[in-house]
């Protein structure tokens, strides 16, 4: 099943899913709370939003494993429940999977700062990130999806882990923004500089997400293009989320986030997605423009 | 005297090493440990903060930053307590429920801690109920809280409304910061003060306190 995936890439256009967390928080998970947990404790809700994912016609859908590593996991007192989780995410996501989908084990950021800047060494970073991923393959995961990272090194290492340890294709995006420099993480990385480390580590696919808007993620895909020979994948968030009397709100609605969305595959990725703030709404748009690139 | 343009200049660059060795001469030389933090440390940080604001530096330069600032700070803090002298206040500081971004935080604690204030650092990710506890018990004049998310902003007016119930919200001044905070939030959910950046943060303390 997941060679199937690289062979798709070639000749379509896929889509994958929107935001996991911000419809968790509308089903009742709150600031405090830990959203893997909602894989043992709520694995109805959590299935609800993959299934919606796929009804808007999504091809493949990420795990709620985003914060699933140990060093995350440890401020909840969850470290011990790394392996749990994330088979139980992956399993949640397989379990709806329609066939000819793919199911991506998400991997987020640990948090940490590897040393010197930080308290984590390389070692040890490979090791958490191993806990993680062995415990999605084993779930089901079609693919490993490492996302939203800001430093390359991190990136490059969870890249490492998952093609040495498991034979799944593997997904890595950044995540940019717009400065007076151009596009730069938060640590202050180019987009060029990202697609070649992501290249020489060994990703299948690179790109990025939780940009803020379609333009953005075009702006960051067009400079990665030259320098790789991967597959290019780009997953915008709805804008800049405000506090508006207590309610998140984001600042593209789905009609005005599928309006600004067609700029975006003029650089034909071979993935679009989206990220915080979208939900089967925004994505059942960007099925139905990336359905008249497929035809 | 150049060193205290040394020290900053060590700081704005990172190098811990220096501001440490740097520091350690002036006090040698018998320099006042608050002049040390006021034209040397302070700032530098305010260069470093300026810096990040244009694109100039990013997150592993404030680091840098950060961490030789402590280094100066390390040394300086136990000889200010030494002489005797009066806290201006008590502040416990913590980032809101549900955030981990506690560098802008650590600033703010450690450009309070170096004008005078008692600082209780309660850390990232700080429940209402821990803040009203340390509050009440460290008998704090202000309370700071920290947040850089939307999502984790309710968690201020939480605090607000713990600390009324609690019965303690008279006794105490709350302050709020983190990039998207504003001032007409702070009046929404009822704190008393708001800064944009550590040495506003400062003088919005001493504000509250009646200190200027
Ligand atoms: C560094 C960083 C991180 C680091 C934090 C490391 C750490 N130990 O702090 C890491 C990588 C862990 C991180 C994680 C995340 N982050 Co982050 N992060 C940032 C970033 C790049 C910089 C923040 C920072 O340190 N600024 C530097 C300091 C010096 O500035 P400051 O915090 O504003 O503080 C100054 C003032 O605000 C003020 N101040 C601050 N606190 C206080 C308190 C008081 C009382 C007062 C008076 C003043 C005051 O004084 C300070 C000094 O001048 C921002 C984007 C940006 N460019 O701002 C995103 C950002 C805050 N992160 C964001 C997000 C979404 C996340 C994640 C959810 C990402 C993810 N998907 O995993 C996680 C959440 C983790 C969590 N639960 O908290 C979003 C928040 C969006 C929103 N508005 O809700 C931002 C804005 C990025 C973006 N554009 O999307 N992040």
């Amino acid at each position: 099943m997941a060679e199937g995936f690289l062979e798709r890439l070639k000749s379509e256009v896929l889509v994958c899913d929107g935001a996991m967390g911000t419809m968790l928080q509308a089903r009742g998970l709150t600031g405090g709370a830990c959203p893997e947990l909602w894989n043992k404790n709520h694995p109805e809700r959590v299935q609800e939003v993959h299934r919606a994912y796929f009804a808007a016609g999504c091809n493949m859908v990420e795990t709620n494993t985003f914060g699933g590593n140990r060093l995350k996991l440890k401020g909840y007192g969850l470290e011990k429940d790394v392996a749990d989780l994330n088979y139980l995410g992956a399993r949640l996501a397989r379990e709806v999977c329609p066939p000819g989908c793919f199911v991506c084990g998400s991997v987020g950021p640990t948090g940490h700062f590897l040393e010197p800047l930080g308290d984590v060494s390389r070692e040890e970073i490979y090791d958490v990130f191993k806990e993680q991923i062995l415990a999605l393959a084993e779930g089901g995961a079609d693919v490993i999806c490492i996302e939203t990272m800001m430093d390359t090194e991190e990136a490059a290492i969870a890249v490492r882990v998952a093609k040495e340890n498991t034979d799944l294709p593997v997904i890595a995006t950044m995540t940019f923004e717009l400065d007076r420099n151009g596009y730069r993480t938060m640590m202050g990385i180019d987009p060029v500089t990202a697609a070649r480390r992501l290249t020489e580590a060994g990703a299948d696919v690179i790109g990025c997400n939780c940009v803020n808007g379609p333009e953005i993620a075009l702006g960051v895909l067009q400079e990665m293009k030259p320098v790789t020979d991967r597959y290019l994948m780009a997953q915008p968030n709805a804008g800049l989320p405000q506090l508006i009397k207590g309610e998140t709100v984001f600042e593209l609605g789905p009609e005005v986030y599928a309006q600004k969305y067609p700029v975006l595959l003029e650089v034909r990725p071979h993935i679009v997605g989206g990220c915080c703030g979208t939900t089967p709404e925004h994505l059942a748009f960007v099925v139905k423009l990336v359905k008249g690139i497929n035809s | 005297m150049g060193s205290f343009e040394e020290i900053a200049r060590a700081l704005i660059v990172g190098n811990h090493v220096r501001v440490r060795e740097l520091t350690e001469i002036a006090l040698k030389e018998g320099t006042d440990p608050q002049e040390i933090i006021y034209k040397g440390l302070i700032p530098g940080i305010n260069v470093v903060g300026e810096k990040f604001r244009n694109n100039e530096y990013y997150v592993p330069q404030v680091l840098l930053a950060a961490r030789a600032m402590y280094a100066g700070m390390d040394l300086v803090r136990p000889l200010i307590a030494k002489l005797g002298a009066r806290y201006l206040g008590r502040v416990v500081i913590g980032t809101a429920q549900g955030d981990l971004h506690d560098i802008g935080k650590n600033l703010v604690a450690m450009m309070l801690e170096g004008t005078g204030f008692e600082v209780i650092n309660l850390g990232s990710d700080v429940s209402p109920e821990r803040f009203t506890e340390e509050a009440r018990d460290k008998k704090a004049q202000i309370v700071g809280i920290s947040a850089l998310m939307t999502t984790t902003m309710p968690g201020m007016a939480r605090t607000v409304e713990a600390l009324k119930a609690a019965g303690i919200r008279d006794q105490v001044k709350v302050m709020i910061g983190g990039a998207p905070v504003t001032q007409l939030y702070a009046d929404e959910i009822g704190a008393d003060g708001y800064a944009r950046d550590a040495t506003a943060a400062v003088a919005k303390a001493k504000e509250l306190l009646s200190l200027v």
